[in-house]
């Protein structure tokens, strides 16, 4: 079982308030998460991806395991800690102060 | 007796103001939607309890919201606003050609007689409808014929930001986009045309006459005489008598013709209002004063409604969308500003009050009379 964790916009726009449990199948990638999360999860589209271009947008970022997954090919396996639910499938709201 | 309910939109949220008629004692609801900007939030003239908000932010894009029941519960509906075919492409601010790209909803346009039909302008400019509530939206695409090639961002992004429905002909819409002028359709949006005869852009357009690129912030019509138009343009404050067929200027003697609403008396078609700043680059009432004017003559001879606003050391502005009025007897206005207060006036603007002083920057206001 996946585990997402959603910045607080997220959480309450899906209307959630812990980590979303999604049940994918291997390969997992992020395109996989991504899909199954909008799948569940309709009023998501567009927020994390751009709506055109499917594309993540730009003040998001997913990270795993202590590490910044952001920039990997969205087709890449994620690491097996989050294949098996160990860690989750962290969904960021880049920083942006000022 | 009748409850007011004003609709504010914010830089953080969106706040629902509610009193009766007499509009001296109100209750305020919100943030909803908290932390993110609510370009507009407008109810629906068939269904009042039907109420659209345009939700967006810099991270998580564009979400549409609609209430059924007065704004107590909401649900998202569609926000793929995709235009039609092949985008294409438009000025850039290098003289380059840029793809269209959308970026946000900032108005959002109910039809007077069905609750699920609504126009959304968006930035870049294009017009979209919805027929189902707001399920799904597809683009009216033969405004971006009319020289959209030739339209440019000005600094505040190329934004369809007005769209007055014909209140006498259900196939003509008028629009106005900033940086490009103002556009009218009489097929019900098939085919679009510039009407924008009479503007002058002296210090923004190497063409100071030019078919398109004038930098229009606001239109207003009265219901009675759909005809006349009201417009505050970047510079200068204008007036059409045929549709916008051509414009006079009716700027008269306000104290700068610069500002970004513009409206129209709920029972005076020749009484409108503009809330004047100082310039292009000083986007503040002149003197630190927040000035409310009024012209009854359509234009020209302006008077300046100052009892119970600011009259000095106010440097807050009035947005486009930011300025509404109400349809009782005596006839109401508000406006929010850029400082988070929201002022009414239940006499026609001859006095103010303040209903909040601290909100979130204003960016729309609205308003519905309930019986």
């Amino acid at each position: 079982m996946i585990r997402v964790t959603l910045p607080t916009h997220l959480r309450t726009l899906a209307n959630v308030t812990g980590p979303i449990e999604l049940q994918i199948e291997e390969p997992v990638t992020q395109r996989a998460i991504l899909d199954a999360l909008e799948s569940a999860y309709p009023m998501l589209r567009g927020t994390i991806r751009d709506m055109a271009t499917k594309e993540r947008r730009p003040f998001v970022r997913f990270f795993a395991c202590g590490e910044d997954l952001s920039h990997e090919s969205i087709d890449a396996a994620v690491p097996a800690e989050v294949v098996t639910g160990a860690e989750p499938f962290r969904v960021i709201g880049a920083m942006a102060g000022g | 007796m009748s409850e007011v309910r004003v609709l504010v939109g914010t830089r953080k949220g969106a706040f629902i103001l509610r009193s009766d008629e007499g509009r001296k004692d109100w209750a305020v609801e919100g943030p909803l939607f908290p932390g993110w900007e609510i370009y507009h939030i407008t109810g629906t003239p068939s269904d009042p309890n039907r109420i659209y908000a345009s939700q967006s932010g810099g991270w998580f894009g564009q979400l549409i919201q609609r209430s059924d029941d007065g704004g107590k519960t909401w649900e998202t509906v569609g926000n793929e606003f995709a235009y039609d075919g092949v985008p294409g492409t438009h000025q850039w601010y290098d003289g380059t050609q840029h793809p269209w790209e959308f970026k946000r909803v900032w108005h959002l346009e109910p039809s007077p007689t069905d609750a699920d039909s609504v126009y959304a302008g968006i930035e870049d400019a294009a017009l979209f409808h919805t027929d189902d509530g707001g399920k799904t939206w597809h683009e009216l695409p033969g405004l971006r014929d009319v020289k959209g090639n030739l339209w440019q961002p000005g600094a505040g992004g190329m934004c369809l930001h007005t769209i007055l429905l014909s209140p006498d002909n259900p196939n003509r819409i008028f629009v106005a986009i900033s940086a490009a002028g103002a556009f009218r359709t009489d097929d019900g949006g098939t085919s679009w045309r510039p009407v924008n005869e009479g503007l002058h852009s002296d210090y923004e357009l190497p063409d100071a006459a030019a078919e398109v690129g004038h930098c229009v912030h606001s239109i207003a019509l009265h219901p009675s005489r759909p005809n006349i138009l009201f417009m505050q343009k970047h510079w200068d404050v204008m007036r059409s008598d045929n549709a916008g067929e051509s414009w006079h200027e009716v700027s008269g003697n306000l104290p700068s013709d610069f500002g970004f609403p513009i409206a129209v008396h709920a029972h005076e078609p020749n009484t409108i209002y503009v809330v004047p700043i100082t310039s292009d680059s000083h986007h503040f009432p002149p003197d630190g004063k927040l000035r409310v004017y009024r012209s009854r003559s359509g234009g020209e001879e302006w008077e300046a409604l100052t009892n119970g606003l600011p009259q000095s050391n106010c440097y807050v502005n009035v947005l486009r969308n930011a300025l509404a009025v109400d349809s009782l007897d005596s006839c109401g206005l508000y406006f929010g500003t850029t400082g988070g207060q929201v002022y009414v006036s239940s006499d026609s603007g001859d006095n103010w009050m303040p209903i909040v002083h601290d909100l979130p920057a204003v960016l729309s206001v609205e308003v519905q009379v309930l019986p």
